[in-house]
């Protein structure tokens, strides 16, 4: 019943290129945020469009190249974290939408 | 139940999977990860809506300052990284690797904690407390909660370290580095979610 | 020392009620009583390594039963009260803060301390058995469950003579409960015991999925598990999605309270509707919490006793996965009457019916499998009978509810009371019934008399639909929830007449149930098949009661209803008759007991603000967390001639 699973078996040796990309991809996309916020380039929507878009992206980057998500259970570990996401957007959007009656 | 104990049963995989009880464990955190998205997203959910529930005190623009959060932010992301570095000599099976890059890891955890201290103390100074405003309360519980976290993580990766130190790198050790490894990781997927929905937002909105 | 005596007798004990001051000396008495006894009888030793200090899965499930019966009782003496004040118009035996203390607490402690701990009493004790293992993935964790159940449920209950019981309604609604309003312990008492008691809730469900996703028998993929596993599982999934949001609520309110913050406040931009929005997110989830349990006992006892396999395995799976799904979705309609909108209304109306579609499926498979079946009309497949058509009655009545415009009517009325105590008993509580008497035998070797069991049956349906149909009546006619009192000329009497005779009806049922269960004790038939019932999952192939390891060899389930196959294919003997090898089980532990004991204490600070004490407790659970990480829990092993011994006793040898 336990199928063995996959490991990244370059991690046992050489260099950590996961993690490295991952690092720098990271940062990137950290300042890529701020700099669409500071200059005030883009309209307000957009900008918070713009930076969500860009958390999302390092969000997945850092659980596929940090988190090993995809290791062994990654079936039901991807599963578990994909559904609670959906959940936190059910919860954030839903709340933010129920509460905005006008007061 | 007898595959469960620490005995590895396969030489060449990662240590912390060698055994059903450590899978299980990691498995099982996995799923305790889950659980905390949505206790984080509650937290998000009741800042984003009273953003503007400033109550004549002090608001996000008032208040939040780049090279501050900026500092903050590459600090834990710099952590996440090194700790990422550990996992790496974990497998490699070097405990002093590990050793060595979870103290780093350690010691950029603890300047983020210390530059958030001193953030809130400064808010506090300027008069923005957590019973100013809706807007102040969930500020601090949305922050405060994930500093909690991290100050948490803080003790577990020490109590992690000892161990490893004291016996060296085997199933139930890289086991439970891996996982204090994975709960330093979330923290600084929550944190993103943080720059940008609290620090981010703030300048915007 | 005036302020001293001032507190203790104002603020800390509760005076000045005679009804209170019976219940201190009963637990006065029964507290010496429980002592006396352990001692005259030499038990303690036996009470501290046999239960205090167990990770059996079976113990904890028997822990947690014992103490949802206590509960049921508390919970329904609470409704006995309510009911006898309405009886009859303009009853003010209990004043309005009285009658406000016991619907809260009888909401509470029937959600929160009965039924939950008794469906995971049944989740606990079945659900290994049925997959094959020998416990559940994290048997430590499972203790620590089931005692931060255990002191969450008494802290809250300490509330009625000690600081007073909360009064805010089980739903804890602000503004009402903030500190402006709501001064007191009472309300910190619902805020901490409940948060220390979902703290366990939660690593149970953690517990329950990785039990069930990596520990199941060889060949047992998931679409060969029993329905009260997948049950468990989906339920599992549910708790991990949707206590954290109550974590929160109840975290962010308690700070409202203790600290002066603005979450659910009146003032300052807080938004006392915040509150009920989280609140339900959690509360809409936590209803299919209680109910797909339910769903599963209820397959395997209809399968059981018509036997027959259940109609629609895979039917029955995706239901429940789709309610899972969308119960995140339809948590307004617990608020439509707040002020939310047409808009959001509407969405969260049109989800609410939707969710209906999957349990009617269910129902329809139910009643397939008992199409052209042979049935055993034992007591267990009453309690499941009954369930159909009284629950219909709740599911429908909730499509009523969920029509939007008409909520406005029924919304807080008589008519809801009905709908959810039609869904809640027929649902959940038949069930717990149906379970109780289905794997009696299995937890404690003998089975529960037949005949008082019918008796209490009849009786307490007869008694559930006389208290509760009314209601459905008087609801329409506006009388409102909540009220303590009402007056003679609205023509509401004759039905709260009814309805209280109804409830005390209920009351004796429940009597003879617990008179049931002392005289199976001394008299009950003994199981010595371990196969009472001619079952067809795998728990009936141990013996009653299970052994410790559950199961000497563990079996190779090559279809769905592995144990049923296994006897018709003439295979039972030849499993039995492997070779036996020693077996590695979990060591006790006191760790879970004390953690429990440390949180209690620093409950019993916080409700008090005694934030000193609070600080004291945390850090005396940190400290056994780290005792925890730095042990070697190595466990033990049963020898092969242990093994043996007991096979053998159990005649399987």
């Amino acid at each position: 019943m336990e199928k063995n699973q996959s490991f990244t078996h370059d991690d046992h040796h050489g260099f950590p290129w996961k993690h490295i990309i991952g690092f720098i991809l990271s940062l990137v996309l950290t300042f890529a945020a701020l700099f669409v916020v500071l200059s005030g380039a883009l309209p307000t929507t957009m900008t918070l469009a713009a930076i969500v878009v860009l958390a999302i992206f390092q969000v997945l980057v850092q659980l596929l190249m940090f988190m090993h998500l995809n290791e062994h259970e990654g079936a039901f570990q991807t599963i578990s974290m994909a559904f609670g996401f959906l959940i936190a957007l059910a919860v954030v959007a839903g709340s933010i939408w129920v509460m905005s009656f006008g007061m | 139940m007898s595959e469960t104990h620490a005995v590895a049963t396969e030489s060449r995989g990662p240590l912390e999977y060698a055994t059903k009880d450590g899978q299980m464990k990691i498995f099982g955190f996995w799923v305790f990860l889950g659980a905390e998205v949505v206790l984080f997203s509650c937290l998000f959910a009741v800042y984003l809506a009273y953003l503007h529930h400033t109550a004549g005190g002090p608001t996000a623009h008032d208040l939040y300052e780049v090279k501050g959060f900026l500092i903050e932010t590459l600090l834990l992301l710099t952590s996440s990284f090194t700790c990422g570095l550990g996992t790496h000599e974990l497998r490699r099976r070097n405990k002093a690797g590990v050793l060595a890059w979870l103290l780093i890891t350690l010691l950029f955890g603890l300047g983020f904690i210390g530059m958030e201290v001193k953030e809130f103390v400064d808010y506090v100074g300027e008069g923005a407390t957590l019973s100013t405003s809706a807007f102040l309360s969930s500020f601090y519980i949305l922050v405060g909660t994930h500093g909690a976290h991290v100050s948490l993580g803080i003790l577990w990766m020490i109590a992690v370290m000892i161990q490893l130190g004291l016996y060296g790198i085997n199933p139930v050790t890289a086991r439970k580095a891996f996982i204090v490894g994975l709960y330093w990781h979330f923290l600084d997927v929550v944190w993103v979610f943080i720059f940008t929905a609290v620090y981010l937002t703030g300048l915007v909105l | 020392m005036e302020n001293i005596k001032d507190f203790l007798l104002h603020d800390f004990f509760v005076t000045g009620e005679p009804m209170i001051y019976m219940a201190d000396v009963a637990i006065i008495l029964v507290s010496l009583a429980i002592v006396f006894v352990l001692t005259y009888f030499k038990k303690w030793k036996w009470l501290w390594k046999e239960w205090l200090t167990t990770v059996d899965h079976k113990k904890i499930g028997i822990m947690y039963i014992i103490a949802a019966l206590a509960m049921l009782f508390r919970g329904g003496a609470d409704g006995l009260l309510m009911r006898a004040q309405l009886a009859l118009p303009n009853l003010h035996f209990l004043n309005a803060q009285h009658y406000n203390e016991i619907f809260t607490t009888h909401g509470t402690i029937m959600i929160f301390f009965m039924a939950m701990p008794f469906l995971f009493g049944l989740i606990n004790v079945a659900m290994p058995l049925q997959i094959g293992a020998r416990d559940v993935a994290f048997p430590y964790l499972n203790a620590i469950s089931f005692w931060l159940f255990f002191f969450g449920a008494l802290l809250f209950n300490l509330s009625f003579v000690i600081g007073g019981s909360p009064d805010a309604g089980w739903t804890s609604y602000t503004p009402l409960a903030e500190k402006g309003l709501d001064p007191g312990v009472g309300e910190n008492y619902y805020l901490i015991g409940l948060q220390l008691s979902g703290i366990g809730t939660l690593a149970s469900g953690i517990n329950f999925i990785v039990t069930i996703l990596k520990m199941r028998a060889p060949g047992m993929t998931l679409m060969k598990m029993p329905m009260f596993t997948w049950a468990s599982l989906i339920t599992s999934v549910i708790i991990v999605f949707a206590f954290p949001v109550l974590t929160v609520a109840l975290a962010m309110l308690t700070i409202d309270r203790l600290f002066g913050a603005h979450f659910f406040t009146a003032d300052s931009g807080g938004m006392p509707m915040m509150w009920a929005n989280l609140f339900w997110i959690w509360g809409h989830p936590e209803v299919y919490i209680v109910i797909l349990p339910a769903f599963g006992i209820f397959s395997e006892v209809i399968s059981t006793f018509a036997g027959k396999k259940l109609f629609g395995y895979k039917a029955m799976v995706w239901s429940m996965i789709v309610i899972c799904v969308l119960s995140f979705f339809v948590w307004v309609h617990h608020f439509f009457a707040m002020g939310a909108g047409p808009a959001v209304n509407s969405f969260f109306g049109v989800s609410t019916m939707l969710i209906a579609i999957p349990t009617g499926v269910k129902i329809f498979n139910w009643l397939l499998t008992l199409y052209k079946a042979k049935i055993r009309f034992t007591t267990a497949n009453l309690w499941a009978l009954a369930f159909i058509p009284n629950f219909v009655i709740g599911g429908i009545t909730g499509v009523m509810l969920a029509v939007v415009p008409a909520d406005f009517q029924y919304h807080n009325s008589y008519f809801l009371i009905a709908h959810f105590h039609y869904v809640l008993i027929a649902g959940t509580v038949f069930a717990v019934f149906a379970g109780l008497h289905y794997w009696w035998p299995k937890m404690f070797g003998h089975m529960l008399n037949e005949r008082l069991g019918k008796w209490a049956f009849w009786i307490f349906v007869i008694g559930f639909n006389v208290c509760f149909l009314p209601m459905h009546f008087v609801g329409l006619m506006g009388m409102t929830r909540r009220l303590y009192t009402y007056p003679a000329d609205l023509g509401w009497t004759p039905w709260n007449f009814i309805e209280t005779i109804g409830a005390f009806a209920m009351g004796v049922a429940f009597i003879i149930m617990v008179y049931n269960i002392y005289w199976s004790a001394r008299y009950g038939e003994r199981d010595t098949t371990g196969d009472p019932w001619n079952g067809r999952t795998l728990e009936w192939a141990v013996s009653s009661p299970a052994p410790e390891y559950n199961f000497a060899t563990i079996p190779e389930v090559k279809s769905l209803d592995a144990f049923w196959e296994m006897k018709k294919n003439g295979e039972v003997e030849k499993w039995r008759k492997q070779p036996l090898e020693p077996i590695h089980m979990p060591d006790n532990s006191y760790r879970p007991f004390v953690i429990s004991v440390l949180f209690f204490i620093a409950g019993f600070g916080f409700v008090f603000e005694w934030l000193w004490l609070g600080v004291i407790g945390l850090i005396g659970v940190f400290l056994c967390l780290a005792l925890r990480s730095f042990e070697k829990d190595e466990g033990h092993h049963i020898p092969v001639e242990e093994i043996e011994r007991t096979e053998r006793a159990a005649g399987r040898l």
